[in-house]
């Protein structure tokens, strides 16, 4: 006997468990395939901002989509905890992203002049700070350090607590999560639905998601779908746990609910390598420590990189086969500030009656535009 | 509890160093480092740990473990077992979490 499923979620990562717990929470049974630990997981070696402020050049429905989700986290993170019992530490006091000299904020400023300039752009409120200002937040920032844009509606979590508590929600809703799941086909059954192969073992499943991070990119055409992504090396550096000094998230600094300071964290575009190496590292600290002189003196206690999930022009995918209808496709590079999305506006969507409009923009067909010569 | 050797027992051959722990007057010797100055002095835990609070002291005394972790002289979270003992140091428990700048 195959065991079957309504829905089969391939990928266990921040979003394949964020649509697996909405999907399981609309009584679907619902099975998450996943590869092992060899697997390149984004999920692990993020940043954990819950993020607005400088999202949507280009495509001003990212940044209003950015919002719902920013929106939708506090009923979220409620809601993990209790079912999970596990507190994700949902701060949204508003975020800072610091400027070195009078140049770089008076850039930054622009560009979040431009980003509200375009059509269609939904009105984000943001500030930029001076120097003066900014010191009464942060009183020990360095000589450098000129001033700030602030945006009130950004945030940050424990995304190592997020990553475990979408499990566990996950599987507290009857969800099966099948662990060394590495799946090598999907094929349509004649009369609806799909089966999905792994080595000897097979599924089978009405609907499936694609959530596999960068395995989309392999997985997607098999179904239909199209899921040109690829890795986006980001490293990071975290110092050992300190008494609370940085009360609120800055784009590249933040301070985790244990005493944790992270600094990041980089774009480099390095195929699979997932080495860190310490040019970057070094000058990721070395801002840091421009922006803090304080921090200098902390210990760093371990670096690591991941590897993001990017599609060409930095935006999510959301698409509904038309060749295989019931294959769905999801996938972006922001996958902590859209789990709340995802878990409770996506997989209602994939349960009921499809993507709606709310998500047309996301189409992989803004790829396939002729590029004009 | 720990104790020293007979041999190394023996105060009148070992130069004494003084210093202060929580800001009172202690006694080791030299070449001792601090994680074993306080063990020998029967101080078996010097810190809290960061999150839970929970008592923690010099385990592996080579470095590999970090549940030594004291304020020398100032500097917070440094290894007890790493750092020689010298006449003067000011030695205080590690309560939780080190302060940025201390
Ligand atoms: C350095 C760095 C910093 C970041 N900072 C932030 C941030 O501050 N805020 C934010 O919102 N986002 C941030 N992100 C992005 C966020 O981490 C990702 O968007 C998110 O983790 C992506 O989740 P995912 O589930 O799509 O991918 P992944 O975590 O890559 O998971 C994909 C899963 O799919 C599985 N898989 C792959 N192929 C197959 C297959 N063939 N069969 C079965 N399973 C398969 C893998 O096992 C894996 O578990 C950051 C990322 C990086 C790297
Ligand atoms: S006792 Fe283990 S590091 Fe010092």
């Amino acid at each position: 006997m195959v065991e079957t499923y309504d829905v089969a979620v391939l990928g266990g990562g921040l979003v394949g468990t964020a649509i697996g717990l909405g999907l399981a929470g609309q009584g679907l049974r619902t099975a998450i395939l996943d590869e092992g630990d060899v697997a390149h997981r984004a999920s692990r070696g993020n940043f954990a901002l819950v993020w607005v402020q400088s999202k949507g050049m280009g495509m001003p429905r990212y940044s209003s989509w950015t919002r719902e989700s920013v929106r939708l986290w506090p009923d979220y993170a409620a809601s993990l905890r209790e079912e999970s019992g596990i507190d994700v530490s949902l701060h949204q006091p508003g975020g800072f992203t610091l400027a070195l000299s009078e140049g770089e904020l008076e850039r930054r400023a622009a560009n979040m002049a431009r980003l509200n300039a375009q059509p269609g752009f939904e009105h984000l409120d943001y500030e930029v700070w001076d120097r003066s200002q900014l010191r009464q937040v942060f009183p020990e920032i360095g000589p450098e350090v000129a001033g700030a844009i602030f945006c009130r509606l950004d945030g940050h979590v424990n995304s190592l607590r997020l990553f475990r508590a979408q499990h566990v929600v996950f599987a507290r809703r009857g969800g099966a999560y099948l662990p060394n799941f590495q799946v090598q086909e999907i094929s349509r059954l004649p009369g609806g639905g799909f089966r999905i192969l792994s080595g000897e073992r097979c599924i089978e499943a009405g609907q499936v998601v694609l959530a596999a991070g960068i395995g989309n990119a392999r997985l997607a055409p098999m179904v239909g779908l199209d899921a040109p992504v690829r890795p986006l090396r980001g490293q990071a550096l975290v110092t050992e746990k300190v008494a609370p000094f940085l009360s609120h998230p800055i784009v590249t600094l933040r301070q985790t609910d244990e005493g944790g300071v992270m600094m990041g964290d980089s774009q480099e575009e390095a195929g699979f390598d997932e080495a860190t190496g310490l040019g970057i590292l070094g000058a990721m600290a070395d801002r840091a420590a421009r922006m803090f002189p304080k921090l200098g003196q902390v210990n760093i206690v371990r670096t690591w990189s991941a590897l993001r999930v990017m599609t060409k022009d930095g935006f999510p995918i959301y698409q509904h086969s038309e060749a295989a209808p019931g294959a769905f496709l999801t996938t972006c590079h922001s996958g902590v500030t859209l789990a709340a999305a995802h878990a409770l506006a996506v997989a209602p969507m994939i349960a009921g009656e499809g993507l709606t409009d709310a998500l047309d923009a996301f189409h992989p067909r803004r790829f396939h535009v002729p590029a004009a010569s | 509890m720990f104790q020293r050797l007979p041999d190394a027992d023996d105060a009148a051959r070992r130069t004494g160093i003084r210093f202060t722990l929580d800001g009172l007057p202690a006694q080791g010797f030299a070449g001792d480092t601090v994680a074993a100055a306080l063990l020998a002095l029967g101080r078996d835990t010097c810190r809290q740990t960061a999150i839970s609070g929970s008592p923690r002291g010099p385990y592996c005394m080579m470095g590999v473990c970090f549940d030594c972790l004291v304020v020398i002289d100032g500097v917070g979270n440094r290894q007890g077992c790493l750092v020689r003992l010298r006449e003067g140091m000011v030695v205080e428990t590690q309560a939780g979490k080190r302060e940025v700048g201390r």
